[in-house]
């Protein structure tokens, strides 16, 4: 361990938001609000950014660990601790969360109250934060639950102006399906310590094999049900569109961008780490319905009529990738379903935003309002819409490519303990899910940006929109460039089966 | 035969309960009129005092009104056994009946409740309540028993004038007579099988009988019916709803926590201590019970728009999770999973039952009723608010949330994965109309007219404010559960 403990960087990094949600609505003038979180936001920006810097010099290894005991009678501790596999999430919720912040500042949804909305906003990055880091499987199923309640808020309260019943509904199944799924997980959970008698993450990596394959099949399925619902994976996908089309702006690219990789994380995490005998035996079940996600989602897409739906739709299929990865069973898996993770994470959160930002301006998201001729109305909008289409549809270049490709790879030469066949089925599935994202998205563009303009003007990208957006579009455009940035550690360079 | 040796320190705490309700009784009928409050604090002072010797006794465990022994089969049996568990429940008990017990006096101060009756019933109960979590022979249990239920009838219909209130005492007294005649019956068919109503030397004779003797398995369910028609099991739930909405809020309060507690208690009590070698018998009994009792309380829940019936079938399904660790085999650790849930169930919901008793004096009863109370009444909707997440068992409520880990634990250490899995779904099931309840709260609409302004049959009350006792109630309970999620430790107080 290369950083000392006693630092308290990641007691910052989830205590800060928390302490601040707390204290920032005092200051009552929500302008004076939102300027002091984003004030806080970069404070944590910059110290994930040093955790990654150190993971990195530790090849990967957990850095800054901590451990201070919580509920002595259940054995439960503030475990914390940062990898290689959690590091990148962790910037990545970071940055997000910085990114809706500015966003809030000068254009706050109508409903008021953006002092409230802004604490929720911060709780949910102590708890997303906090769930990435949590080595202790008690205090990882807590935070995991941290985030729903404030998440609910954000879309029950301040979601589609419009539609009141129908936020509300969306809301309220996004949380029922997730607590479904967390309550499940922490079934599997207590089947660990009941069969290893500890809650620490790391004691159970070690000791993880030694568990019969009956029960490890069973926490595997308990796993992969838990997450799925909150992947989502396909059927459990059912309460994404509606919450992500129904939630404001910030709360859809929380929920695309931050939410939606608590699962795969907790997917990869345990699976690789402490069951990997049972979900060796699942891996087939969860790699069929990922494909099964990725075909379904493009094809919902096509069928679309309105543009923040199809890109909620457009998130299914790419956590079908990611799940498609992480059914591999390999090191070029878990590579690639990490790369995946976080560029569907940068690319939706910043698509969410360029169609927030239209939606703000006309009224709503379906194509027949939007109107044709986004190119000659609005061109920067146009250009960063279409910029986020393609780097979604997985243009080499942009970020999304190396998700896909890598993934598509991984499935060719999955565990060789591992149906061979099926995976080459997966594959070739998978590449027509590829097609048909280009087909929609290319689609999409067209009805949008091309043709002859609406006569209608659109307000163009404005100044403080630009300054939450270029994070995304650069880190877009470096990580399609330069996917060594995240694809470094030896043993996962050496795994890959090309040189990226 | 030998006098016996009472030990009057392990039976200090019913007594000061016993005094507090006679005086509370007398005080009442001779102090001059005018002094209304004096009941009420007569009892608080009984309560503290009951408090204060029980925490004297925790040192080490006590025993008294004991049975010598007489050779090898026959070893001392006590009747009264004072152990941590024994301490737990009645910390729950008393830490309770105090804070109803302040809750109910708005109701005495209007007038719509009788003082002095209302204190002595209320004490009474509790200290069958009491007594009910140390006996340890049949008799003893049965007598506590009664001793509980027979003052919360007349508690039941104590208000003046009210034909509901009325009705739901008799249906409450109907259904709990039979079920008491039931545990009765029970009790005579093992004293006739083994010969003994101690819990020790039934204990003995039940693990030296070579196979289970069917005459005493079935005195063993009959013995359980009386304590789980006071926990509300299924199928014994159904005099719930009816009567705690007849009831005063703060005495269906006081069914819904002590009553509860005490029920839970005497299952406890009956099959861990008595009949412990036939757990692979009773365990998935209660398995199943635990599984109906919360899916059908979680199920009829979600229809309810009435929220004291809301509240009464959440109940019922609080106390079906509350069983899963007895089901689990009721060892130490489980009983301790127990409590703690027991615990942080009484917290929040006798602040949930204040709230609702401070709104609904002001005419509202319906889910709809209380739309918008965050907005116009900032500090009740958000105790109430912060209850109901903690009864759902979600973040903020951490205090819930870390309780259910507790009893999903004791599920999944009991090789009870199934039941984990009925726990998770009902844990979903439950949040549906948690959040209803919490959405209608938050709601910015316009606040209807029932809560508004006064209502119009001419009751009692108006828009008033909220009694001095509510408020005070309201924020303990807030403080306490607040202060417990951030800190859960001291709610594990009696975990091994």
């Amino acid at each position: 361990m290369i950083s000392a403990s006693s630092f308290g960087g990641l007691e910052f990094l989830v205590a800060g938001p928390a302490v601040g949600a707390a204290l920032l609505p005092l200051l009552r003038d929500s302008r004076r609000v939102t300027q002091a979180a984003i004030g806080l936001a970069s404070a944590v920006l910059a110290v994930s950014i040093w955790m990654w810097v150190d993971v990195v010099s530790a090849d990967g290894a957990y850095v800054w660990q901590s451990n201070a005991s919580w509920i002595a009678a259940l054995d439960v501790h503030w475990r914390l601790g940062v990898d290689d596999l959690s590091a990148p999430l962790v910037v990545l919720t970071a940055l997000l969360t910085w990114c809706c912040l500015v966003a809030l500042l000068k254009r706050a949804p109508d409903c008021g109250g953006t002092s409230a909305l802004v604490g929720l906003i911060l709780v949910i990055e102590a708890g997303s934060i906090g769930t990435f880091v949590a080595l202790d499987l008690v205090l990882f199923f807590v935070l995991f639950e941290v985030v729903l309640i404030p998440m609910w808020f954000v879309i029950a309260a301040w979601g589609d102006p419009h539609d009141e019943p129908g936020r509300r509904r969306a809301a309220s199944r996004f949380l029922v399906v997730t607590v479904t799924g967390s309550a499940l997980m922490l079934v599997a959970f207590l089947l660990l310590r009941s069969e290893l008698g500890t809650f620490d993450l790391a004691a159970l990596t070690e000791r993880a094999r030694v568990i019969e394959s009956d029960r490890q099949i069973l926490i595997a399925v308990l796993l992969m049900v838990g997450f799925g619902a909150k992947i989502p994976m396909w059927p459990l996908h059912f309460w994404l569109p509606d919450a992500h089309s129904k939630a404001p702006t910030v709360g859809s690219v929380l929920l695309a961008g931050v939410l939606l990789k608590l699962g795969t994380y907790g997917l990869l995490r345990f699976w690789y780490d402490v069951v990997p005998v049972g979900a060796l035996e699942v891996a087939p079940y969860l790699g069929a319905l990922g494909v099964v996600g990725i075909v379904y989602g493009a094809l919902a897409c096509l069928a679309q009529p309105d543009l923040k739906r199809l890109i909620a739709y457009s998130s299914v299929g790419h956590m079908g990738f990611v799940a498609l990865a992480i059914s591999t069973m390999t090191p070029q898996g878990l590579a690639a379903a990490n790369f995946a993770n976080v560029a569907h994470g940068v690319i939706t959160a910043l698509l969410f935003f360029v169609v927030g930002a239209v939606k703000d301006r006309v009224g709503d998201s379906g194509f027949g309002v939007i109107g044709r001729g986004l190119y000659a109305r609005s061109p920067h909008l146009a250009a960063v819409l279409a910029v986020a289409a393609v780097a979604s549809l997985g243009l080499p270049g942009l970020a999304g490519f190396w998700g896909e490709m890598l993934t598509m790879l991984a499935a060719y030469s999955p565990h060789p303990d591992l149906p061979q066949t099926t995976y080459l089925v997966f594959m070739v599935l998978a590449g027509l899910g590829v097609v048909l994202t280009t087909v929609y998205f290319v689609v999409a563009v067209r009805k949008v940006c091309q043709g002859v303009p609406a006569s209608d003007a659109v307000t163009d990208v404005e100044a403080d929109e630009w300054v939450a957006w270029l994070p995304l579009v650069a880190l877009t455009v470096l990580l399609g460039l330069a996917p060594m940035v995240m694809l470094w550690s030896a043993d996962v360079v050496a795994a890959l089966p090309v040189t990226p | 035969m030998t006098t016996q040796v009472i030990d009057w320190w392990a039976i200090a705490p019913p007594l000061c309960l016993v005094a507090a309700a006679i005086t509370a009784l007398l005080v009442d009928a001779f102090a001059p009129r005018g002094s209304r409050a004096l009941p009420c604090a007569i009892s608080l002072v009984g309560v503290l005092a009951a408090l204060l010797a029980s925490a004297a006794l925790s040192s080490h465990s006590r025993a008294t009104f004991c049975l010598p022994a007489s050779g090898i089969e026959q070893p001392v049996n006590c009747s009264w056994v004072i152990d941590d568990v024994t301490l737990a429940w009645w910390l729950i008990i008393l830490v309770s009946t105090g804070l109803i017990g302040m809750l109910l006096q708005p109701s005495v101060h209007r007038g719509e409740l009788p003082g002095g009756e209302l204190y002595f019933l209320l004490l009474s109960s509790a200290t069958g309540a009491l007594c009910l979590a140390a006996a340890r022979d049949l008799i003893t249990l049965l007598v506590a028993l009664e001793t509980l239920s027979l003052p919360s009838f007349a508690l039941v219909g104590l208000r003046r004038r009210n034909r509901r209130g009325a009705e739901a005492a008799l249906k409450f007294f109907i259904v709990s007579v039979v079920a008491t005649a039931f545990t009765l019956l029970g009790i005579s068919m093992v004293y006739g099988a083994t010969g003994s109503v101690a819990a020790g030397r039934i204990a003995t004779s039940v693990a030296t009988g070579a196979a289970v003797e069917p005459v005493i398995a079935v005195g063993m369910v009959l013995t359980l019916v009386g304590f789980g028609f006071k926990v509300a099991v299924v199928p014994f739930q159904v005099w719930v709803p009816d009567t705690y909405v007849g009831a005063p809020i703060g005495v269906a309060a006081y069914l819904s926590v002590v009553s509860k507690a005490a029920g839970l208690a005497g299952l406890v009590i009956v099959l861990v201590r008595f009949f412990s070698p036939y757990v692979d018998l009773w365990s998935p009994m209660v398995a199943v019970a635990a599984a109906l009792t919360m899916t059908l309380g979680n199920l009829a829940a979600l229809r309810q728009s009435h929220v004291v019936r809301l509240l009464a079938w959440s109940s019922v399904a609080q106390a079906g999770y509350l069983l899963v660790p007895l089901a689990a085999g009721g060892s130490e650790a489980d009983i301790g999973a127990m409590q703690a849930y027991a615990l942080m169930y009484a917290i929040v919901n006798v602040s949930a039952f204040a709230v609702v008793g401070a709104v609904s004096a002001w005419g509202a009863v319906t889910v709809d009723d209380f739309r918008g109370l965050v907005r116009t009444r900032p500090w009740l909707g958000l105790a109430l608010t912060f209850a109901l997440l903690c009864l759902a068992g979600l973040p903020p409520g951490i205090v819930g949330l870390v309780a259910k880990v507790a009893i999903f634990r004791s599920a999944v250490e009991g090789e009870l994965t199934w039941l984990a899995v009925v726990l998770a779904i009902n844990v979903a099931l439950g949040l549906v109309y948690y959040l209803r309840f919490v959405a209608a709260l938050l709601t910015p609409a316009p606040v209807r007219a029932a809560v508004a302004e006064p209502p119009a049959s001419g009751q009692p009350g108006g828009q008033r404010e909220p009694h001095g006792a509510e408020l005070f109630v309201v924020i303990v309970t807030f403080i306490a559960a607040a202060v417990l999620s951030i800190f859960p430790g001291p709610l594990f107080f009696v975990l091994p």
